[in-house]
């Protein structure tokens, strides 16, 4: 059958809480200022909010559930996205269908974790249990490890260099400088990304994200809703999402996005040409060249010469993850799988300020998520537009 | 090429000794086949019962069929790196203090890619033997062999922290009498073992070995006596901070079932043979699980034989089987806390021993020389569980199979 639009449902109010290395402060703490900010942006009280959707690593004991508690929420459509790197499309495309069905006027989508000293250790060796039975036990490299071995067989597959992801790292890095939260301030050369101290071989320092604590959420609501509050506003052209694609690879070279790629440009109604920006979920420069390919901007296997032949800054010919993304804004938990999405939302509606792309209107989202054994299982991507400027 | 492991420097008291940690140990219930197979040195993964798929890693249902019929079967060990990396940044204390550490992507020819502790001498497209081995935490893991044996490969960092090997190391044999005790010294010397102590008892009495074997290069005779505290106090004094192996030989054997016989034999069989672990664990236990971390020549195991008889008892040896039943059960205890330091108890059952206690047995029996090479090939191959001989791996089989079926069969009811 085939899908039904998103017509009349558009994204809006979108909010980073600036990013920290580490803090005392509970993943409860951070949602609740993320939701605080993106509910004044239009106007609600947390009282007339009857939608919620939630992503975060750190909220233990406690669940979505619990939150509607503790923030004082009475929703009467409630979520919970546990797709890390993923989750931002998919709450986005589950709170759609929610709204476009009249399960809910306005739903706040969030994801924000806490990152104390030592969480991270402790979220790495209870990850999944194929991590606590087979991967943490391995040198306990956690994700750097993992990915590092799909970088490792992709390098020696397609003759891809540390040069080629470094051209990623270092665009990112030039994008960072104009994002006022970003926590990596310092410009980054090629030299320095090379010459980086190893982490997991292949990858150096650069090519992995800091930890950190932090929090993203915008809100779904219905089109005339949104010109009633007189909020700048974007519309979703399609949306994908697939988990564990190609269990039979016997290490992944591609990600789900190759399975529905062509679905969502025909959703859309356009091609790859028609993009004016990309924010891919950048975890590892590695995944971000992956998904250039998975996601039609070149032939498999062309990631390194498509990073040679294009400038991936805000001012190039292939902006791409124009807040610097996580390499360079840093992670803070399920809220990187939130970064690129909130940075599309303020580009397509012209809200970008320092890292603004000229007449961007329309936009590419992808995300990824889950690094469960030996790949990550959870793919997502949206493309979404808006009136620009 | 591995390099050849040096023999350690001497040690500087001054310094700090390094304190032992884990690598992770948690792991689901699935995951513990890995730990059971390798703790007898088998290679065994997932196999579906419905549709054959082989799977990694355990899983609590069929990823090919969802069936719930999965049994742990010996699967070919062959495989092809397909992806490597070096580990140089971890959050983990263990792993922390071991860098750079390598790992790598292994697609097994069974199937499946397992993600896996790599030896030095393989990489990426190298075709490799696979192996399960128990880490430091007690926890099956799997190794990428070479595929064939290169020279030293046992002196590679990340294979000797999974083994228990002699090599540099100082061992304890606790019975000069025992027939197994000169064949062990041989075999441990071979190994590469630095130094043997060797303990006697009462060392007035006749019918030792003492003088060929304390004329042996490496090799010291002292004192000891399992069913004294007072002599295992006073060696543990002595040589239990270089005590890196403890081999238990000592053994009281007498034939006979319970009813008819004298309990002043079984007393003795119960004071030797299990009080007399028992004693020995608390003399050298402290201090060589203090020191599991202690470098090259760090403590590494501790190895009780046993009679297979531990597992179900032959009558004909009725309270001999019942101190090894004591003496099974006392090393679980042991091997339970040891485990936090990751000092191995290492259990080498045998079947009736070729030696004048069994000698109205019939053959098959274990010569002495056998069980040397058991417990040695134990130590290099870093096991929890050796069977050694064919009445050993015979038993071993039908217990696994069915425990009251053999006790029947031992009973005399079987054909």
């Amino acid at each position: 059958m085939r899908r039904q639009n998103y017509d009349g449902v558009v994204l809006t109010a979108p909010v980073s809480v600036p990013y920290v290395r580490y803090s005392q402060e509970t993943a409860h703490w951070w949602i609740a200022r993320a939701l605080k900010q993106t509910l004044e942006v239009a106007g609600l009280a947390p009282r007339e909010l009857d939608g919620f959707s939630v992503s975060s690593f750190t909220l233990f004991p406690d669940s979505p559930v619990g939150l509607t508690q503790h923030l004082g929420l009475s929703p009467r459509w409630l979520d919970s996205i546990p797709m890390g790197g993923a989750s931002g499309v998919v709450a986005l495309r589950r709170a759609a269908r929610a709204v476009q069905a009249g399960d809910a006027d306005v739903v706040a989508c969030i994801a924000g974790d806490a990152n104390r000293i030592d969480s991270f250790r402790q979220l790495l060796s209870s990850f999944s249990r194929f991590a606590m039975d087979a991967s943490y036990p391995y040198g306990s490299g956690g994700p750097n490890a993992s990915f590092a071995l799909i970088a490792d067989a992709y390098m020696a597959e397609y003759g891809v260099t540390r040069e080629d992801f470094g051209r990623i790292a270092v665009a990112q890095r030039a994008n960072a400088l104009h994002y006022p939260d970003a926590i990596m301030k310092k410009p980054l050369t090629l030299e320095q990304y090379l010459s980086a101290r190893p982490i997991s071989e292949p990858f150096g320092l650069f090519d992995c994200v800091m930890p950190c604590a932090g929090a993203e959420g915008f809100l779904v609501m219905r089109e005339d809703e949104a010109e009633r509050r007189g909020l700048a506003y974007a519309r979703i052209a399609g949306t994908i999402e697939r988990h564990n694609a190609f269990p039979e690879d016997p290490v992944q070279l591609r990600g789900g996005w190759v399975m529905d790629i062509d679905e969502l440009y025909e959703m859309a109604g356009c091609g790859p040409e028609a993009i004016d920006l990309l924010q891919t979920y950048d975890d590892y420069p590695l995944i971000s060249m992956m998904q250039f390919e998975d996601l039609g901007f070149c032939a498999k296997g062309e990631g390194a010469q498509f990073v040679r032949e294009h400038d991936l800054t805000i001012g190039g010919d292939f902006p791409h993850n124009t807040s610097g993304g996580q390499l360079s804004v840093g992670q803070a938990g399920a809220a990187g799988g939130y970064l690129g999405l909130v940075e599309a939302i303020r580009q397509v509606t012209g809200k970008a300020g320092p890292t603004q792309v000229a007449k961007a209107r329309t936009a590419m989202v992808s995300g990824f998520g889950m690094i469960n054994y030996d790949r990550g299982l959870c793919t997502s991507a949206t493309i979404i537009t808006g009136a620009g400027q | 090429m591995t390099d050849k492991l040096l023999p350690p420097a001497k040690k500087n008291p001054q310094l700090r000794q390094r304190v032992p940690t884990l690598p992770p140990q948690m792991r689901s219930r699935a995951a513990l086949g890995l730990t059971a197979a390798a703790a007898r040195g088998a290679f065994c993964l997932q196999h579906c019962d419905a549709c054959g798929t082989v799977q990694y890693p355990p899983r609590d249902a069929c990823c090919s069929c969802l069936s719930v019929d999965l049994a742990w079967r010996d699967t070919p060990r062959g495989g092809t790196v397909i992806a490597e990396t070096r580990i140089h940044a971890s959050p983990d204390p263990f792993y922390r203090e071991r860098l750079p550490w390598r790992s790598g992507l292994v697609r097994l020819d069974a199937g499946p890619t397992v993600l896996c502790h790599l030896h030095g001498d393989v990489g990426r497209v190298d075709p490799v033997r696979m192996d399960l081995k128990l880490d430091k935490a007690g926890q099956g893991v799997m190794i990428a062999l070479p595929k064939e044996r290169s020279p030293d490969m046992e002196d590679d960092p990340q294979l000797r922290s999974l083994t228990a090997h002699p090599k540099h190391r100082r061992v304890l044999i606790t019975d000069i009498r025992s027939p197994a005790t000169r064949p062990l010294i041989e075999a441990l010397l071979k190994a590469g073992a630095s130094q043997i102590f060797v303990g006697e008892s009462e060392s007035w009495r006749r019918g030792s070995d003492h003088a060929a074997i304390a004329a042996l290069e490496g090799v010291s005779v002292m004192p000891l006596d399992v069913s004294d505290p007072s002599s295992l106090k006073k060696l543990a004094a002595e040589i239990g901070g270089k005590t890196d192996i403890l081999i238990n030989t000592a053994r009281y054997v007498r034939p006979g079932g319970v009813l008819g016989a004298d309990t002043v034999f079984a007393r003795e069989e119960f004071e030797v043979n299990a009080l007399g672990l028992m004693r020995l664990a608390q003399a050298f236990g402290p201090g060589m699980t203090s020191r599991t971390a202690d470098g090259v020549n760090s403590a590494v195991a501790f190895v009780n034989i046993v009679s297979v008889h531990a597992l179900s008892a032959d009558p004909q040896y009725g309270a001999f089987s019942a101190s090894q039943a004591a003496a099974l059960s006392i090393s679980q205890t042991l091997r339970a806390e040891f485990r936090a330091s990751g000092l191995r108890m290492i259990n080498v059952f045998t079947g009736p021993t070729d030696d004048e206690w069994h000698q109205p047995l019939p053959p098959p029996k274990v010569p002495p020389k056998a069980l040397a090479k058991s417990v040695v090939e134990g130590l290099c191959e870093g096991l929890e569980d050796v069977f050694c001989g064919d009445v050993a791996k015979d038993l071993e089989e039908r217990w696994r199979r069915d425990p009251k079926v053999l006790e029947r069969e031992l009973a005399g009811g079987g054909q």
